[in-house]
């Protein structure tokens, strides 16, 4: 594909980030950068290595998620973007100016504009009034009161809390409060939108509540999201770009079917090895690539189509075929037997469950 | 022949014990040895080291124990006046506010005055039954006529607490910042609480006057302003992490995050200070009457002093009807700011 040509700058670029933790990480800094495991560092130095060799591009308009297990360094790396942690060592260009080089008055400005953040808990003020909440971030700017609150009314009724204003947080559900800390977000009308597993402490539905009202604000605002989850459907559902963490590391990033459909390690075959493939996977990622004019067809499916959606179309039968289409183009051929055979777990897990 | 001479002779420093030689005044220890016809350390026996008194005998050099009591005070006396110059020009603005204080508060006709304090009750507690609580308290006051020396009192713990918080809570914030001026403070406050309430009167008494309002509220802030601090210090400290988080990440300046955020969550705890130091004020506010401090402790010592025991124990229901007033407003308030942030 030509896409690679017309790609703009990433918005975000992080160039050999490293993170370790203890009295003195510069002298153990060497160590690690030769190579010493997370383990070994911690027995013989007593320093937590939180982040290895971290270089990830992020996108405008488009959403990169982190995931990984608890302690992978999810939170480390993502508090690293607006520098609440100081990094050993590493690069982090913003629109290309050099966080790590701004000196308070500038870092206070590329939090106040330029970046905005949803947390796990939460963490809205306890004793403001929801509106308050929300137009915190223009509060913040001084902003006179008048106009940060219409701002912050309009991006309340946004995520579906008109009429909400004057409650105080501790009143509302915790799926309220989240979406409180997302209009807060929004209130600030920052490019970029960090997220730290800002729906793992929601109950499932919620959960798919609050992932669908991202996907439709995504759809309409096109900020750059940086999502941080440990759940692996919630990435694959929101991701445009996936990065998998492991004791820090990156095991592996892209495309997340592409992850899917060609996983390179065994820790993400683990990982992928759980969830419903029909569900994930889609028409693209699995069709043949071209156009067929000869071949039969017994209709068209979308390029974003499910699995699942297509087996449905086809009611089960493996002795059929589609026409993808992207914009009502044709853009290549799906047979069922692709389909079948793509449900079936990769190569790499065929391996491994060989070799156990 | 003392226990510890030979240490001085071995040590060499027999000829500078000597030289100082004189006959200084029996120690009460030897004294009474001597009425029994013994020698003290035989019959004591010598402690597993040496002390000052015993050192004595062997050296004459080295001072007895009196002397250093004798020099402490010596030392006091000799910076008192230096100290005074320093002193005295910061403190004359507390004598100025008590005194101002007492005479604002039996100036004032009471039929003005105990209306403005009933209406203070309702605006910090926003409490009916506090509010009747204390009106029905006042009538009583009146009505066994101790309300103008139970005024003098609240006047006193006013100025008092007012001055406790207007200093604690500054100094409660910067311990919360700075670690090291934590560590160095908290032993300090923990004297200040220790200290029996008597020894505070005892230094003061030295620098200024006993007819210097600022004598007793001197002591009264010492005493009272140790909550204020420390629970200033705690309830910041505790402040939610992820709030402080939240505030950093939108950018806000340190005075805004102290400001809007620090400041609102701790007051809960720091309003709890506030509740103490008014309750040990008025403990402090009694002592303080030994050293002319007006009010319902000059009726209760009074009471003591003449063996009077009426006026001594009435005075003491007043203080304790004052404590439970002060105790049910201030408690009142902090329940009122806490309702709102009842958190997850
Ligand atoms: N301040 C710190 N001091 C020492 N070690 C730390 C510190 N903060 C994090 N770590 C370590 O860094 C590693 C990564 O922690 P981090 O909080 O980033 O994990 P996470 O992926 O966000 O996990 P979770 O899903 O539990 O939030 C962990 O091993 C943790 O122990
Ligand atoms: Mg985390």
């Amino acid at each position: 594909m030509t896409e690679t040509t017309s790609k703009p700058e990433p918005q975000i670029k992080i160039r050999g980030l490293y993170k370790i933790f203890g009295a003195d990480p510069e002298r153990v800094l060497p160590e690690v950068q030769k190579g010493m495991s997370k383990s070994e560092v911690l027995e013989t130095t007593q320093h937590v290595v939180g982040l290895r060799a971290i270089d990830i591009d992020m996108y405008p308009g488009k959403t990169t998620v982190i995931m990984g297990l608890s302690g992978s360094g999810k939170s480390t790396l993502i508090r690293h973007l607006n520098r609440l942690i100081e990094p050993t060592t590493g690069e982090i260009l913003v629109d290309g100016q050099d966080v790590m080089k701004m000196n308070p008055a500038e870092l206070r400005e590329l939090r106040r504009t330029r970046m905005s953040m949803v947390f796990q808990k939460f963490a809205l003020l306890p004793h403001r009034s929801v509106l308050d909440n929300a137009a915190m971030p223009l509060e913040v700017r001084e902003v006179p009161e008048e106009e940060r609150h219409a701002e912050a009314q309009k991006w309340l009724a946004r995520v579906g809390l008109d009429g909400y204003g004057a409650s105080y947080p501790h009143q509302l559900s915790g799926g309220m409060q989240q979406r409180v800390g997302i209009a807060r977000a929004l209130t600030s009308n920052s490019d970029i939108m960090l997220m730290d597993e800002a729906f793992s402490a929601l109950d499932p539905l919620i959960r798919t509540d609050m992932q669908n009202l991202l996907l439709e604000l995504q759809e309409e605002l096109h900020k750059t999201i940086v999502f941080i989850t440990h759940d692996l459907d919630e990435a694959l559902k929101l991701a445009d770009h996936l990065v998998i963490l492991k004791d820090g590391e990156i095991v592996q990033q892209g495309e997340p079917q592409r992850i899917l459909m060609h996983p390179e390690d065994p820790y993400i075959v683990d990982f992928i090895s759980d969830i419903n493939r029909a569900r994930v996977l889609r028409a693209r990622t699995v069709m043949t690539e071209g156009i067929t004019p000869d071949a039969v067809v017994h209709g068209d499916v979308d390029v974003n189509d499910t699995l699942e959606s297509v087996i449905a179309r086809a009611e089960g039968r493996t002795d059929q075929a589609f026409r993808v289409v992207r914009d009502g183009q044709p853009v290549g051929h799906l047979s069922m037997t692709d389909v079948v055979l793509a449900l079936v777990p990769t190569d790499a897990s065929e391996q491994r469950q060989a070799t156990v | 022949m003392a226990h510890y001479d030979g240490v001085f002779n071995t040590l060499g420093l027999r000829d500078w014990c000597d030289a100082g030689k004189e006959d200084g005044p029996m120690t009460m220890a030897q004294l009474l040895a001597q009425a029994k016809g013994a020698d003290p350390n035989e019959t004591t026996g010598p402690l597993p080291f040496p002390s000052l008194d015993s050192l004595h005998d062997a050296c004459s050099r080295i001072p007895q124990t009196r002397e250093m009591t004798a020099g402490l005070e010596r030392f006091f006396l000799d910076i008192k006046n230096s100290l005074k110059v320093v002193l005295d020009p910061i403190t004359q603005p507390l004598s100025w506010m008590l005194d101002g204080a007492l005479w604002l508060f039996t100036t004032i006709p009471w039929w003005v005055l105990i209306p403005m304090l009933i209406a203070l009750t309702w605006y910090v507690s926003r409490s009916r039954a506090v509010t009747i609580f204390v009106a029905l308290a006042f009538v009583f006051l009146g009505a066994i006529d101790h309300l103008e020396v139970a005024i003098q009192t609240l006047a006193i713990i006013f100025v008092c607490t007012g001055l406790c918080v207007i200093f604690g809570v500054p100094i409660g914030i910067a311990m919360s910042k700075n670690d090291t001026l934590q560590k160095g403070t908290i032993p300090v406050l923990d004297l200040l609480q220790t200290l029996p309430t008597f020894v505070y009167l005892i230094p003061l008494i030295f620098l200024f006057s006993v007819t210097e309002s600022k004598l007793y509220g001197i002591a009264i802030i010492l005493y009272a302003i140790v909550p204020v601090i420390r629970l200033t210090d705690l309830g910041i400290r505790l402040v939610d992490k992820d709030v402080i988080e939240a505030a950093d990440a939108f950018g806000m300046t340190s005075r805004q995050k102290l400001f809007k955020v620090e400041i609102p969550l701790a007051l809960p705890n720091i309003m709890a200070g506030v509740n103490q130091t008014i309750m040990m004020s008025l403990a402090m506010v009694v002592i303080a009457s030994l050293v002319s401090a007006p009010g319902l402790g000059v009726l209760v010592l009074r009471g003591i002093r003449n063996l009077e025991i009426g006026v001594g124990l009435i005075a003491g229901l007043g203080i304790v009807l004052l404590a439970v007033m002060l105790d049910r407003a201030s408690k009142a308030a902090l329940n009122r700011v806490d309702v709102s942030r009842s958190t997850r």
